[in-house]
Protein backbone atom coordinates (compact mmCIF):
# COMPACT_ATOMS: atom_id res chain seq x y z
CA UNK A 1 0.00 0.00 0.00
CA UNK A 2 1.42 3.23 -1.09
CA UNK A 3 1.06 6.18 1.74
CA UNK A 4 1.52 9.28 -0.54
CA UNK A 5 1.32 10.78 -4.28
CA UNK A 6 4.41 9.37 -6.01
CA UNK A 7 5.18 12.59 -7.68
CA UNK A 8 3.37 15.22 -9.45
CA UNK A 9 2.14 13.92 -12.36
CA UNK A 10 0.73 11.06 -10.54
CA UNK A 11 -2.26 9.69 -10.69
CA UNK A 12 -2.67 7.43 -7.75
CA UNK A 13 -4.73 8.23 -4.48
CA UNK A 14 -3.62 6.24 -1.32
CA UNK A 15 -6.67 3.91 -0.14
CA UNK A 16 -5.82 3.23 3.83
CA UNK A 17 -7.96 -0.07 5.48
CA UNK A 18 -8.36 1.14 8.82
CA UNK A 19 -10.21 -2.20 10.67
CA UNK A 20 -13.74 -2.14 8.81
CA UNK A 21 -13.52 1.13 7.16
CA UNK A 22 -11.48 2.45 4.07
CA UNK A 23 -9.83 5.78 4.34
CA UNK A 24 -9.51 7.33 0.91
CA UNK A 25 -7.46 11.16 1.77
CA UNK A 26 -8.16 13.50 -1.09
CA UNK A 27 -5.54 16.38 -1.69
CA UNK A 28 -5.18 19.33 -3.66
CA UNK A 29 -6.47 19.39 -7.12
CA UNK A 30 -7.85 15.79 -8.24
CA UNK A 31 -7.38 16.12 -12.24
CA UNK A 32 -10.16 13.92 -13.78
CA UNK A 33 -7.99 11.08 -14.73
CA UNK A 34 -7.12 10.72 -10.92
CA UNK A 35 -10.56 10.97 -10.03
CA UNK A 36 -11.94 8.10 -12.57
CA UNK A 37 -8.59 6.29 -10.99
CA UNK A 38 -9.50 6.79 -7.97
CA UNK A 39 -13.41 5.75 -8.40
CA UNK A 40 -12.02 2.11 -9.85
CA UNK A 41 -9.46 1.95 -6.80
CA UNK A 42 -12.45 2.28 -4.25
CA UNK A 43 -14.74 -0.39 -6.34
CA UNK A 44 -11.68 -2.84 -6.32
CA UNK A 45 -10.97 -2.32 -2.53
CA UNK A 46 -14.51 -2.68 -1.58
CA UNK A 47 -14.67 -6.03 -3.51
CA UNK A 48 -11.91 -7.42 -2.74
CA UNK A 49 -11.81 -6.66 0.95
CA UNK A 50 -15.12 -6.95 1.93
CA UNK A 51 -14.74 -3.61 3.79
CA UNK A 52 -18.13 -2.34 5.37
CA UNK A 53 -17.78 1.37 4.89
CA UNK A 54 -15.72 4.12 3.16
CA UNK A 55 -14.25 7.03 4.39
CA UNK A 56 -13.61 10.00 1.50
CA UNK A 57 -11.92 13.20 3.41
CA UNK A 58 -12.06 15.57 1.40
CA UNK A 59 -10.78 18.37 3.48
CA UNK A 60 -7.86 19.30 1.00
CA UNK A 61 -9.91 19.82 -1.56
CA UNK A 62 -10.26 23.59 -2.15
CA UNK A 63 -11.86 23.24 -5.33
CA UNK A 64 -13.94 21.04 -7.48
CA UNK A 65 -16.12 21.03 -11.13
CA UNK A 66 -19.10 19.13 -12.28
CA UNK A 67 -16.81 16.20 -13.13
CA UNK A 68 -15.39 16.14 -10.07
CA UNK A 69 -19.20 16.43 -8.64
CA UNK A 70 -20.43 13.42 -10.59
CA UNK A 71 -17.54 11.38 -9.57
CA UNK A 72 -18.16 11.91 -6.01
CA UNK A 73 -21.54 11.27 -6.34
CA UNK A 74 -20.94 7.88 -8.45
CA UNK A 75 -18.49 6.63 -5.76
CA UNK A 76 -21.14 6.53 -3.41
CA UNK A 77 -23.60 4.92 -5.86
CA UNK A 78 -21.09 2.31 -6.31
CA UNK A 79 -20.16 1.60 -2.39
CA UNK A 80 -23.85 1.40 -2.24
CA UNK A 81 -23.95 -1.69 -4.57
CA UNK A 82 -21.29 -3.31 -2.99
CA UNK A 83 -22.84 -3.13 0.45
CA UNK A 84 -20.38 -1.06 1.80
CA UNK A 85 -21.50 3.27 3.43
CA UNK A 86 -19.70 5.57 1.92
CA UNK A 87 -19.61 9.22 4.29
CA UNK A 88 -17.45 12.29 2.90
CA UNK A 89 -15.69 14.20 5.56
CA UNK A 90 -14.74 17.57 5.79
CA UNK A 91 -15.86 19.51 2.83
CA UNK A 92 -15.06 22.98 2.23
CA UNK A 93 -17.45 25.69 2.28
CA UNK A 94 -16.23 26.85 -1.32
CA UNK A 95 -16.79 23.32 -2.46
CA UNK A 96 -20.10 22.71 -0.63
CA UNK A 97 -21.15 25.88 -2.66
CA UNK A 98 -20.28 25.18 -5.87
CA UNK A 99 -21.46 21.54 -5.87
CA UNK A 100 -25.20 23.25 -4.76
CA UNK A 101 -25.15 25.75 -7.42
CA UNK A 102 -23.85 22.81 -10.11
CA UNK A 103 -27.28 20.93 -8.00
CA UNK A 104 -25.28 18.42 -7.13
CA UNK A 105 -26.85 18.04 -4.29
CA UNK A 106 -25.95 14.31 -3.27
CA UNK A 107 -29.13 13.20 -1.84
CA UNK A 108 -27.90 9.39 -0.90
CA UNK A 109 -24.77 10.61 0.20
CA UNK A 110 -23.97 10.81 4.41
CA UNK A 111 -21.38 13.79 5.34
CA UNK A 112 -19.28 14.38 8.43
CA UNK A 113 -17.62 17.33 9.55
CA UNK A 114 -14.18 15.67 9.97
CA UNK A 115 -12.72 12.28 9.67
CA UNK A 116 -13.58 11.26 13.55
CA UNK A 117 -17.03 12.84 13.18
CA UNK A 118 -17.30 10.01 9.94
CA UNK A 119 -15.63 7.23 11.95
CA UNK A 120 -17.64 7.85 15.08
CA UNK A 121 -21.16 7.79 12.62
CA UNK A 122 -20.07 4.61 11.39
CA UNK A 123 -19.18 2.64 14.48
CA UNK A 124 -22.02 0.40 16.51
CA UNK A 125 -22.97 2.64 19.02
CA UNK A 126 -22.81 -0.15 21.45
CA UNK A 127 -18.81 -0.94 20.54
CA UNK A 128 -16.36 -0.10 23.53
CA UNK A 129 -13.74 0.18 21.12
CA UNK A 130 -15.50 2.36 18.59
CA UNK A 131 -12.32 3.49 15.71
CA UNK A 132 -13.02 7.60 16.56
CA UNK A 133 -10.97 6.46 19.44
CA UNK A 134 -8.54 6.44 17.23
CA UNK A 135 -7.16 3.00 18.17
CA UNK A 136 -7.88 -0.23 16.93
CA UNK A 137 -6.79 -3.67 18.36
CA UNK A 138 -5.90 -6.33 16.61
CA UNK A 139 -6.13 -9.55 18.54
CA UNK B 1 -6.01 85.38 -33.35
CA UNK B 2 -5.42 82.64 -31.01
CA UNK B 3 -4.05 84.84 -29.04
CA UNK B 4 -6.07 87.58 -29.26
CA UNK B 5 -9.06 85.51 -28.55
CA UNK B 6 -7.34 84.23 -25.34
CA UNK B 7 -6.16 88.23 -24.29
CA UNK B 8 -9.96 89.20 -25.11
CA UNK B 9 -11.04 86.07 -22.70
CA UNK B 10 -8.34 87.44 -20.08
CA UNK B 11 -10.15 90.68 -20.30
CA UNK B 12 -13.43 89.46 -20.38
CA UNK B 13 -12.58 87.35 -17.22
CA UNK B 14 -11.26 90.17 -15.23
CA UNK B 15 -14.42 92.44 -15.95
CA UNK B 16 -16.82 89.94 -14.59
CA UNK B 17 -14.16 88.97 -11.46
CA UNK B 18 -14.20 92.91 -10.93
CA UNK B 19 -18.32 92.76 -11.40
CA UNK B 20 -18.69 90.27 -9.06
CA UNK B 21 -16.87 91.86 -6.64
CA UNK B 22 -18.19 95.43 -7.07
CA UNK B 23 -21.73 94.24 -6.34
CA UNK B 24 -21.24 91.23 -4.43
CA UNK B 25 -23.51 92.59 -1.95
CA UNK B 26 -26.56 93.71 -4.39
CA UNK B 27 -26.30 89.95 -5.94
CA UNK B 28 -26.21 88.33 -2.16
CA UNK B 29 -29.25 90.47 -1.60
CA UNK B 30 -30.92 88.56 -4.83
CA UNK B 31 -30.04 85.22 -4.47
CA UNK B 32 -31.32 85.12 -0.85
CA UNK B 33 -34.59 85.65 -2.37
CA UNK B 34 -34.10 82.55 -4.80
CA UNK B 35 -35.25 78.99 -3.93
CA UNK B 36 -31.74 77.55 -3.49
CA UNK B 37 -30.96 79.81 -0.90
CA UNK B 38 -34.18 80.71 0.60
CA UNK B 39 -35.20 76.95 1.43
CA UNK B 40 -31.52 75.58 2.85
CA UNK B 41 -31.07 78.84 5.25
CA UNK B 42 -35.17 79.27 6.51
CA UNK B 43 -34.32 80.64 9.69
CA UNK B 44 -32.46 84.22 8.96
CA UNK B 45 -32.40 86.02 5.68
CA UNK B 46 -29.27 87.26 6.96
CA UNK B 47 -27.44 84.09 6.66
CA UNK B 48 -28.97 83.35 3.18
CA UNK B 49 -27.34 86.60 2.27
CA UNK B 50 -23.47 86.15 3.98
CA UNK B 51 -23.69 82.67 2.09
CA UNK B 52 -24.74 83.80 -1.12
CA UNK B 53 -22.12 86.86 -0.59
CA UNK B 54 -18.88 83.94 0.16
CA UNK B 55 -20.29 82.22 -2.75
CA UNK B 56 -20.11 85.54 -5.18
CA UNK B 57 -16.18 86.20 -3.81
CA UNK B 58 -15.47 82.54 -5.06
CA UNK B 59 -17.06 82.82 -8.28
CA UNK B 60 -15.07 86.52 -8.17
CA UNK B 61 -11.61 84.73 -7.47
CA UNK B 62 -12.12 81.55 -9.98
CA UNK B 63 -12.85 84.24 -12.54
CA UNK B 64 -9.25 86.42 -11.76
CA UNK B 65 -7.54 82.87 -12.12
CA UNK B 66 -9.20 82.84 -16.04
CA UNK B 67 -9.81 79.06 -14.94
CA UNK B 68 -13.94 78.93 -15.74
CA UNK B 69 -14.31 75.78 -16.96
CA UNK B 70 -12.15 74.07 -14.81
CA UNK B 71 -13.93 71.90 -11.61
CA UNK B 72 -11.01 71.94 -9.65
CA UNK B 73 -10.37 75.65 -9.54
CA UNK B 74 -8.65 77.09 -6.43
CA UNK B 75 -11.49 79.28 -5.93
CA UNK B 76 -14.41 76.95 -5.27
CA UNK B 77 -12.02 74.84 -2.80
CA UNK B 78 -13.14 77.47 0.09
CA UNK B 79 -16.96 76.91 -0.76
CA UNK B 80 -16.64 73.35 -1.37
CA UNK B 81 -17.69 72.35 2.25
CA UNK B 82 -20.60 75.46 2.38
CA UNK B 83 -22.09 73.91 -0.95
CA UNK B 84 -22.10 70.19 0.03
CA UNK B 85 -23.85 71.48 2.97
CA UNK B 86 -26.30 72.95 1.19
CA UNK B 87 -26.63 70.47 -1.21
CA UNK B 88 -26.98 67.81 1.35
CA UNK B 89 -29.53 69.90 2.86
CA UNK B 90 -31.70 69.87 0.00
CA UNK B 91 -31.43 66.24 -0.93
CA UNK B 92 -32.16 64.93 2.61
CA UNK B 93 -35.36 67.60 2.43
CA UNK B 94 -36.22 65.01 -0.89
CA UNK B 95 -35.07 67.27 -4.00
CA UNK B 96 -33.90 65.44 -6.76
CA UNK B 97 -30.47 66.35 -8.28
CA UNK B 98 -31.92 67.52 -11.23
CA UNK B 99 -34.41 70.34 -9.18
CA UNK B 100 -31.08 71.21 -7.20
CA UNK B 101 -29.67 71.60 -10.58
CA UNK B 102 -32.27 73.68 -11.95
CA UNK B 103 -32.37 75.98 -8.68
CA UNK B 104 -28.53 76.66 -9.42
CA UNK B 105 -29.83 77.89 -13.05
CA UNK B 106 -32.38 79.95 -11.64
CA UNK B 107 -29.62 82.12 -10.01
CA UNK B 108 -28.08 83.11 -13.48
CA UNK B 109 -31.02 85.60 -14.88
CA UNK B 110 -30.49 88.01 -12.07
CA UNK B 111 -26.83 88.27 -12.09
CA UNK B 112 -27.01 88.48 -15.64
CA UNK B 113 -29.45 91.16 -15.82
CA UNK B 114 -27.39 92.87 -13.35
CA UNK B 115 -24.03 92.53 -15.64
CA UNK B 116 -26.12 93.94 -18.43
CA UNK B 117 -27.15 96.96 -16.55
CA UNK B 118 -24.07 97.55 -15.24
CA UNK B 119 -21.78 97.55 -18.51
CA UNK B 120 -24.38 99.65 -20.47
CA UNK B 121 -23.87 102.24 -17.75
CA UNK B 122 -20.08 102.07 -17.41
CA UNK B 123 -19.03 102.19 -21.29
CA UNK B 124 -20.87 101.21 -24.67
CA UNK B 125 -18.55 98.26 -24.85
CA UNK B 126 -20.76 95.30 -26.62
CA UNK B 127 -21.76 93.62 -23.24
CA UNK B 128 -22.15 90.06 -25.34
CA UNK B 129 -18.53 88.04 -24.91
CA UNK B 130 -18.74 89.31 -20.75
CA UNK B 131 -22.54 87.70 -20.31
CA UNK B 132 -20.99 84.25 -21.99
CA UNK B 133 -18.53 84.39 -19.60
CA UNK B 134 -20.29 84.78 -16.71
CA UNK B 135 -22.81 82.21 -18.34
CA UNK B 136 -19.99 80.08 -18.66
CA UNK B 137 -19.11 80.61 -15.41
CA UNK B 138 -22.22 79.95 -14.08
CA UNK B 139 -22.86 76.69 -15.42
CA UNK B 140 -18.97 75.29 -13.96
CA UNK B 141 -21.14 76.41 -10.84
CA UNK B 142 -24.42 74.44 -11.49
CA UNK B 143 -22.07 71.12 -12.47
CA UNK B 144 -19.77 71.81 -9.12
CA UNK B 145 -22.95 72.08 -7.26
CA UNK B 146 -24.29 68.48 -9.05
CA UNK B 147 -21.33 66.96 -9.08
CA UNK B 148 -20.92 67.65 -5.04
CA UNK B 149 -24.69 66.84 -4.27
CA UNK B 150 -24.52 63.81 -6.24
CA UNK B 151 -20.97 62.47 -4.13
CA UNK B 152 -22.28 63.27 -0.95
CA UNK B 153 -25.57 60.76 -1.90
CA UNK B 154 -22.53 58.54 -2.85
CA UNK B 155 -21.20 58.65 0.33
CA UNK B 156 -24.11 57.92 2.55
CA UNK B 157 -25.11 54.98 0.07
CA UNK B 158 -21.85 53.36 0.31
CA UNK B 159 -21.66 53.86 4.05
CA UNK B 160 -25.22 51.95 4.47
CA UNK B 161 -24.51 49.30 2.48
CA UNK B 162 -21.43 48.54 4.55
CA UNK B 163 -23.65 48.92 8.05
CA UNK B 164 -26.43 46.93 6.13
CA UNK B 165 -23.70 43.91 5.06
CA UNK B 166 -21.96 44.24 8.45
CA UNK B 167 -25.64 44.06 10.70
CA UNK B 168 -27.05 41.36 8.55
CA UNK B 169 -25.41 38.37 8.87
CA UNK B 170 -23.88 37.89 12.45
CA UNK B 171 -23.29 34.13 12.82
CA UNK B 172 -24.35 33.14 16.59
CA UNK B 173 -22.73 30.21 18.65
CA UNK B 174 -25.86 29.04 20.95
CA UNK B 175 -24.23 25.66 22.51
CA UNK B 176 -20.79 23.97 21.69
CA UNK B 177 -21.43 22.42 18.23
CA UNK B 178 -24.68 24.37 17.43
CA UNK B 179 -24.61 27.91 15.56
CA UNK B 180 -27.68 29.81 14.51
CA UNK B 181 -27.85 33.17 11.92
CA UNK B 182 -31.32 35.07 12.53
CA UNK B 183 -31.96 36.12 9.24
CA UNK B 184 -33.41 40.15 9.16
CA UNK B 185 -34.85 42.10 6.31
CA UNK B 186 -34.98 41.33 2.77
CA UNK B 187 -33.10 38.99 1.14
CA UNK B 188 -31.53 39.46 -2.54
CA UNK B 189 -28.65 37.43 -3.71
CA UNK B 190 -25.85 39.41 -2.76
CA UNK B 191 -26.44 38.80 0.87
CA UNK B 192 -28.46 35.49 0.78
CA UNK B 193 -24.39 35.00 -0.64
CA UNK B 194 -23.18 36.30 2.22
CA UNK B 195 -25.43 34.74 4.75
CA UNK B 196 -24.50 31.43 2.74
CA UNK B 197 -20.64 31.84 3.19
CA UNK B 198 -20.81 33.36 6.93
CA UNK B 199 -22.70 30.04 7.80
CA UNK B 200 -20.82 27.42 6.22
CA UNK B 201 -16.96 29.32 7.54
CA UNK B 202 -19.13 29.04 11.20
CA UNK B 203 -19.43 25.38 10.29
CA UNK B 204 -16.04 24.72 9.80
CA UNK B 205 -14.30 27.15 12.55
CA UNK B 206 -16.55 25.82 15.61
CA UNK B 207 -17.00 22.41 14.36
CA UNK B 208 -20.86 22.73 14.43
CA UNK B 209 -22.81 19.93 13.69
CA UNK B 210 -26.32 22.13 13.44
CA UNK B 211 -27.13 25.17 11.84
CA UNK B 212 -29.92 26.82 12.51
CA UNK B 213 -31.69 29.10 9.86
CA UNK B 214 -34.29 31.86 11.90
CA UNK B 215 -36.21 33.41 9.60
CA UNK B 216 -38.59 35.29 11.99
CA UNK B 217 -37.43 38.81 11.19
CA UNK B 218 -37.90 38.16 6.88
CA UNK B 219 -40.80 39.73 5.42
CA UNK B 220 -41.51 37.96 2.72
CA UNK B 221 -40.12 35.03 1.29
CA UNK B 222 -40.53 34.41 -2.62
CA UNK B 223 -39.11 31.47 -4.76
CA UNK B 224 -35.85 33.18 -4.91
CA UNK B 225 -35.42 33.28 -0.92
CA UNK B 226 -36.86 29.96 -1.00
CA UNK B 227 -34.46 28.50 -3.42
CA UNK B 228 -31.38 30.26 -1.20
CA UNK B 229 -32.51 28.59 1.96
CA UNK B 230 -32.87 25.07 -0.06
CA UNK B 231 -29.33 25.83 -1.38
CA UNK B 232 -28.04 26.61 2.33
CA UNK B 233 -29.40 23.74 3.43
CA UNK B 234 -27.63 21.39 1.19
CA UNK B 235 -24.73 23.20 1.31
CA UNK B 236 -24.26 22.67 4.96
CA UNK B 237 -25.73 18.99 4.72
CA UNK B 238 -22.57 18.33 2.05
CA UNK B 239 -20.18 19.50 5.01
CA UNK B 240 -21.77 17.21 7.14
CA UNK B 241 -23.92 19.61 9.54
CA UNK B 242 -27.83 19.37 9.85
CA UNK B 243 -29.51 22.30 9.31
CA UNK B 244 -32.81 23.85 10.57
CA UNK B 245 -35.44 26.23 9.43
CA UNK B 246 -37.30 28.39 12.07
CA UNK B 247 -39.48 31.00 12.35
CA UNK B 248 -41.34 30.05 9.51
CA UNK B 249 -45.04 32.10 10.19
CA UNK B 250 -48.02 31.51 8.66
CA UNK B 251 -48.05 33.60 5.90
CA UNK B 252 -44.94 32.82 4.68
CA UNK B 253 -45.66 28.86 4.89
CA UNK B 254 -48.71 29.85 3.13
CA UNK B 255 -47.14 31.73 0.23
CA UNK B 256 -44.17 28.91 0.02
CA UNK B 257 -47.19 25.99 0.37
CA UNK B 258 -48.62 28.30 -3.38
CA UNK B 259 -45.54 28.81 -4.77
CA UNK B 260 -45.22 25.03 -4.94
CA UNK B 261 -41.93 24.77 -3.10
CA UNK B 262 -40.92 21.59 -1.64
CA UNK B 263 -39.03 21.92 1.68
CA UNK B 264 -39.85 18.05 2.76
CA UNK B 265 -35.94 17.32 2.99
CA UNK B 266 -35.42 20.36 5.17
CA UNK B 267 -36.51 19.90 9.09
CA UNK B 268 -38.81 22.91 9.99
CA UNK B 269 -39.48 24.48 13.57
CA UNK B 270 -41.96 26.97 14.43
CA UNK B 271 -39.31 28.95 16.59
CA UNK B 272 -35.84 29.50 17.20
CA UNK B 273 -36.20 28.11 20.32
CA UNK B 274 -37.66 24.73 19.39
CA UNK B 275 -34.65 24.19 16.60
CA UNK B 276 -32.51 24.56 19.93
CA UNK B 277 -34.19 22.26 21.57
CA UNK B 278 -34.22 19.77 18.97
CA UNK B 279 -30.19 20.26 17.66
CA UNK B 280 -29.81 19.73 21.87
CA UNK B 281 -32.06 16.51 21.71
CA UNK B 282 -30.07 15.30 19.01
CA UNK B 283 -26.91 16.13 20.55
CA UNK B 284 -28.06 14.15 23.31
CA UNK B 285 -28.44 17.12 25.91
CA UNK B 286 -31.29 17.15 28.58
CA UNK B 287 -32.40 19.98 29.93
CA UNK B 288 -33.84 19.03 33.41
CA UNK B 289 -35.85 20.98 35.49
CA UNK B 290 -34.22 21.34 38.89
CA UNK B 291 -37.28 21.72 40.92
CA UNK B 292 -39.39 18.43 39.10
CA UNK B 293 -36.38 16.75 37.98
CA UNK B 294 -38.57 16.49 34.59
CA UNK B 295 -36.53 17.04 31.11
CA UNK B 296 -37.03 20.03 29.47
CA UNK B 297 -39.19 19.87 25.64
CA UNK B 298 -37.45 17.15 23.28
Amino acid sequence: MSWGLEGPVSTHVPVLRIGDVLLVTLQGELHDKAAEQLQQDIGEAVAGSSAGAVVIDVSGVEIVDSFLGRVFAEIAANAKLLAAATVVAGMRPAVAITLVELGLTLPGLRTALDVQEALRMLAPPSSPLSPGQGRQENA
Amino acid sequence: MTDQSTANRGTSTRIISDFLQRRREQIAQRWADEALFRTVFTVSRDEAAEAAGSLVEALASVALSGRIEDLRAPGFTGVREQLTRMAGSRARGGAAPSQIADEVAALRPSITDLLITDLAGSDGEASGPHVITLTVLMGTLRLFVMETALSAGEEIIDRQRVQLLEVATPVIKLWSGIVAVPLIGTLDSARSQVVMESLLEAIVDQQAKFAILDITGVPTVDSLVAQHLMKTVAAARLMGAECIVSGIRPAIAQTIVHLGIDLGSVITRASLADALAYALHQEGAVIVDRATGAGGPR
